[in-house]
């Protein structure tokens, strides 16, 4: 049995828990301390936190709110959104986040990912790649919540990452994203397979067959938003978690 | 009094948090006189060997520290490169490590270990346990959350207290006498780590 992590993205918006289509038409879902606390409750492996207006607004993390969430994990939480210097990296670890999360900061200054891994070790640094296709079908690394495309190719751009010191890649289809059309395992395979460091998969799991597929693909680790704070078919708020018997009896059986 | 010993490097606040959600008041300190009166300590370290032995060795409490852990034997937890402080010397660095335990620190080794099992090993592992210990009342079908690159090996058989397999088995925890590692994080193991905290808190 190999036991696979399952990990909740939680967007925040505004001071609220939001959820994408695409990375657009945000829908309100609630409040992210109560999100966190039911993801306690159910044994929740690891919590994604992405505060998706931070850089586009051009500010900084929001220490107050992250503070309050990170008291209330008692399970690794990773945090990303407007982290641009080494100073804000340290505070957030001193705040009880586990894993800071580097999205258009490594584009533009891969060297951050280098200092911060030697700050706090590669096992605190992610690197999150949103990779959309572009008009001639191919895959290409964006920023700023899937709108500014980089050129760079997510498979070099990957590599790039993992040798500047990154512990882990956190590779998100813009296109799969909220659309529970299962996980692009074209890209999960080209990415993961060269890699030495964990793949966590992102964007477009509707079960549990969906998570199966991707580790299947070569994905180390499962996250999902849609999938775990709603209940189809009618797009009702609920927080869940697969059971564990659940999770046994599948994803912790491939090989 | 429980003590988190504050030599500058580890997730201070995850651990006091934890410890108040199992109902322990506990003091995050760098003071000689404050850690000189704990009744507990916990030695947090995240990041490179190195960096937290320098720090360590900075921070002017390795004497106090000595003296509680070895002569007064106030029980001590040392937590994920807390842990691998604890032994004589580590693969990651060139500094010596406190040699409180005997035994090193390795890397995982890729030569013994299938494609799939990246390194650093992150995610939740079952433990084994190899001896009777009041740390793990009550924890049965534990798992814990690891985040490590690096993992300990300790000469003495017997100060094996928790293993995990991970390509292959390595140790998860280490306790002899008043002295215990963990190479995961209890802080961030939702019950089974409020569990094993309440354990150190209570039982010892």
């Amino acid at each position: 049995m190999r036991r696979i992590r399952v990990i909740p993205v939680l967007l925040i918006s505004k001071g609220g828990l939001v959820k994408s289509v695409k990375f657009k038409n945000y829908k309100y879902v609630g409040d992210p301390i109560n999100a966190v606390k039911i993801f306690n409750e159910k044994g929740t492996d690891e919590m994604v936190i992405l505060d998706i207006d931070a850089t586009r607004e051009n500010r900084s993390p929001n220490f107050e709110m992250i503070k309050e969430i990170a008291s209330e994990a008692f399970m690794p939480m990773a945090y990303g959104g407007g982290i641009s210097s080494v100073e804000e990296i340290k505070k957030l670890f001193n705040l009880g986040v586990e894993k800071i999360i580097l999205n258009n900061a490594a584009v533009h200054d891969p060297s951050l990912v280098t200092n911060a891994a030697g700050l706090a070790g590669s096992q605190s640094v992610v690197v999150s790649i949103d990779v959309k296709k572009n008009m001639f079908g191919k895959y290409r690394v964006y920023t700023r919540n899937g709108t500014e495309n980089t050129n760079n190719d997510p498979v070099e751009f990957a590599h790039k990452m993992q040798r500047a010191g990154a512990g882990e890649i956190f590779l998100n289809a813009i296109d799969r994203d909220g659309t529970y059309s299962g996980y692009d395992g074209d890209l999960v395979k080209k990415v993961s397979s060269g890699l030495s460091i964990p793949l966590i998969a992102c964007g477009g799991a509707a079960d549990i067959n969906d998570l199966c597929f991707a580790v299947e693909q070569g994905a180390s680790a499962v996250a999902a938003g849609s999938m775990f704070v709603f209940q189809r078919p009618h797009q009702a708020v609920l927080i869940n978690y697969p059971a564990e018997n659940e999770l046994k009896e599948k994803l912790f059986q491939i090989h | 009094m429980l003590v988190i010993v504050d030599y500058g490097a580890g997730n201070l606040g995850s651990i006091q948090n934890m410890l108040l959600k199992v109902g322990a008041t506990s003091v995050i300190s760098a003071d000689e006189s404050v850690i000189n009166s704990a009744s507990k300590l916990l030695l947090p370290g995240i990041g490179a060997f190195d960096n937290c032995m320098e720090k360590f060795n900075g921070s002017g409490l390795r004497d106090i520290m000595e003296t509680k852990v070895n002569k007064e034997k106030t029980p001590l937890m040392g937590i994920c490169v807390g842990l691998q402080m604890l032994m004589e010397n580590s693969e990651e660095g060139e500094m010596d490590g406190l040699g409180w335990i005997g035994g090193k620190v390795v890397a995982f080794d890729k030569q013994k270990m299938a494609e799939q099992h990246k390194v650093p090993n992150m995610g939740w592992l079952e433990v084994k346990t190899v001896k009777d210990s009041k740390l793990t009342t009550a924890l049965t079908d534990a798992r814990f959350y690891f985040a490590h690159s690096f993992h300990v090996v300790v000469d003495n058989p017997a100060d094996k207290l928790l293993v995990a397999e991970y390509g292959y088995e390595f140790v998860a925890a280490i306790e002899r006498d008043n002295i215990i590692g963990v190479q995961f994080h209890p802080e961030k193991s939702h019950r089974f780590g409020m569990q094993l905290l309440k354990n150190f808190v209570t039982n010892f």
